[in-house]
């Protein structure tokens, strides 16, 4: 219900800006450019849902995507062509980045962690403390300078440089479509083999219907996004050949989207299927009931914010992959956006409730609002008013809603 | 319940036979900060035997416990199960060895349902190491149908459930895997008579498989159905343990507000 209020909700917002920018919203470009802007705050905001779920918050998410996106700039751009000698655009060079990042990111997450959880500092403070120190460790590493050009190959990370191309994409969408189908089927034969009440079949048929056309149209969507003409014929002569006249290709799924829905559909399966998962909510539901049943709260808490840290990184992956480079205020304020879309989508700040398609739906109603806002030609200083002032409401909205229902 | 194995004879308490008891605490002390919550107490509990454990609030029975459980931590003094010496530190040290608890507060996860609840630490998996919804519900569903028939909210957040039906989610934890000793911790402080006598039922159902059972109440009466011994409590010490077929319900009574044994007058 609450899914479908949202969905209906980010709808309106869609059409709405579309009708007052005369159809130029919903256009294939725009809903492109929607998408890849969304990834990175959408990234952090499925680590987010983990830890305010289990009553934590952490502030220095941009701080921290500003750490390891310096070191990821710093290792590709000086430490491995010059220092180890692999020179420009090696071919080894994009993976050696990426996996230094991760760690890093990592690392610092269970390090945030093991203050929390251990020495039971809150995380609002640690979290606080970091949000200082990461943001000026990335300023000290990069000299506070503007690092790029990045390897060619990692910036196939950031959206419009690497996409999956009009058949891929038709291929992925339909096996996505195809394999959500199958989970829905065969989630309700095993309740049915149990004997256990399961839903009508019109209510799963519609459900299945509905994902798969919002699978396929998302993928009708990219690749009706034409690449433009000159940009094509750079392509082709890049390769040697001449373009034929006429041509058109279609962007298709870029990257950076397929890389949020892995860790969209991964996290997924880590909350509802996997103990870990289960533990995570437990301990939001009921800390000391957690502990008494054997459940090691502390390394859980390791963990959560090292799976956090690990995210950072991966979204300082696209986020300086999509920019092209890495400057000093990469992420700024992005602690805020990936929290306020962690709790538009329902995640509930006094712990146990929380979804992660709702926090990337949350996500993308923010970025809808924001760029649909930069359409229409508000003020920047009314574009955050706005955003403000929507967050507040929408969890109103929320506080409301569960009070009708009786729930907590 | 249903894997129950039946260790010992029914109805035949393991005391007197010779046998070292299930449970011995020896000489415990735990203190907060300085001050001695239990103070040199020994208890002990044979299969098969209920010991109820009475006092003031404050007088130190649920800190005893908990230093069984798992949730506090002794200062000192021993645990011993079977005759033999156990360190139990944590609450997983205390599920090792057998020793399931029902909290006063029930210890359940409000924002997830019976099921996750009754696995709660103990899921079980499908061979590539996710958890077993499916099968765990199952399980569920036959346990809560033992315990209480009327159960039906299957797949609703604990939260929604009525206090008698928490109670039997939480007991339902406690029983189902195989526990040899079972600490009840004011099991029926929040039930209707109706319940407070389906737990009745209950405990001397668990006895006669041969669990030993730990009894924390405020109800005389209660106690003097249900256990076999009463131990009684007074500001973190041990006043004495007597025998329930020995005392009446006054001899109790005077034993927690006076702290003296039956016996000695109160002059």
């Amino acid at each position: 219900m609450r899914l479908l209020g949202m969905i209906g909700a980010f709808v309106i917002l869609c059409i709405g800006f579309n009708i007052v920018t005369d159809g130029r919203f919903l256009t294939p470009r725009n809903l492109f450019n929607l998408s890849i802007q969304t990834v990175s705050v959408a990234i952090m905001a499925c680590g987010m849902v983990f830890i305010i779920v289990t009553r934590h918050i952490d502030l220095s998410v941009g701080a921290l995507l500003a750490t390891t996106s310096a070191v990821m700039a710093m290792t590709q751009t000086e430490l491995l062509p010059s220092m180890l000698g692999m020179g420009l655009n090696n071919p080894a060079t994009w993976a050696i980045t990426i996996v230094v990042g991760l760690f890093v990111g990592t690392l610092i997450g269970a390090f945030h962690g093991w203050m929390v959880g251990y020495l039971t500092i809150p995380a609002f403070i640690v979290t606080l403390g970091g949000f200082l120190v990461w943001r000026n460790v990335a300023w000290y590493l990069t000299s506070g300078q503007t690092i790029g050009p990045l390897d060619s190959t990692f910036l196939m990370f950031g959206g419009t440089n690497g996409t999956l191309g009009s058949t891929t994409s038709w291929m992925f969408g339909l096996f996505a479509a195809a394999i959500a189908i199958w989970v829905l089927w065969s989630g309700r034969r095993a309740k049915a083999a149990h004997g256990f009440p399961v839903k009508p079949v019109w209510a799963e048929t519609t459900l299945a219907g509905i994902i798969a056309i919002a699978i396929l149209g998302y993928v009708y969507i990219v690749n009706s996004y034409a690449i433009p003409t000159r940009r094509l014929q750079r392509m082709f002569e890049a390769r040697g050949e001449t373009m034929p006249e006429g041509l058109v290709v279609g962007y298709g799924i870029p990257i950076s989207v397929l890389i949020l829905i892995i860790v969209a559909v991964t996290l997924t399966i880590v909350a509802r299927k996997t103990r870990f998962g289960r533990y995570i909510f437990a301990t939001g539901g009921n800390p000391d009931a957690a502990e008494l049943s054997g459940i090691n709260t502390r390394m859980l808490t390791v963990k959560i914010f090292a799976l956090m840290g690990f995210l950072c990184a991966v979204s300082a992956v696209v986020a300086s992959a999509r920019l092209a480079n890495h400057s000093n205020d990469i992420g700024t304020l992005d602690e805020l956006r990936v929290i306020a879309a962690a709790v538009i989508g329902g995640t509930a700040l006094s712990g146990g409730i929380g979804t992660i398609y709702g926090a990337i739906l949350g996500a993308l109603i923010m970025q809808a609002l924001q760029s649909g806002m930069a359409m229409v030609g508000v003020d920047a200083p009314f574009q955050n008013i706005v955003v403000g002032s929507v967050l507040v409401l929408a969890v109103y909205i929320d506080i409301v809603y569960r009070k009708r229902l009786g729930a907590k | 319940m249903q894997a129950q194995e039946t260790q010992q004879t029914p109805s035949a308490s393991g005391r007197g036979s010779g046998a070292p008891p299930l449970v011995e605490m020896r000489d415990i002390s735990v203190s907060f900060g300085g001050i001695k919550a239990v103070d040199g107490v020994s208890v002990d509990l044979y299969p098969g035997e209920v010991v109820g454990l009475l006092g003031h609030n404050g007088a130190g029975k649920s800190t005893l416990i908990k230093a069984l459980s798992g949730a506090y931590q002794m200062d000192h003094g021993e645990t011993l199960i079977d005759g033999k010496p156990v360190e139990i530190n944590n609450p997983r040290d205390a599920r090792a060895n057998n020793i399931e608890t029902i909290y006063q507060t029930l210890a359940l996860a409000d924002n997830l349902d019976a099921t996750s609840n009754l696995f709660l630490g103990r899921e079980m998996t499908t061979p590539f190491g996710l958890v077993n919804d499916a099968a765990m519900e199952s399980e569920c569903r036959k346990i809560m149908a033992q315990l209480n028939p009327n159960f039906q909210k299957f797949n609703d957040p604990v939260s929604a459930l009525s206090g008698g039906q928490r109670q039997s989610v939480a007991i339902a934890r406690a029983v189902y895997f195989n526990a040899r000793i079972l600490i009840m911790d004011e099991p029926t402080a929040a039930l209707g008579p109706h319940e407070t006598q389906m737990v009745a039922d209950l405990i001397h159902q668990l006895k006669a498989q041969g669990i030993g059972i730990f009894l924390i109440d405020h109800d005389v009466h209660a106690v003097m159905e249900l256990c076999d011994r009463a131990s009684v409590m007074k500001n973190g010490k041990l006043v004495g343990t007597v025998n329930i077929a020995d005392v009446t319900d006054d001899d109790l009574l005077s034993m927690i507000i006076l702290g003296k044994q039956p016996g000695q007058t109160a002059e």
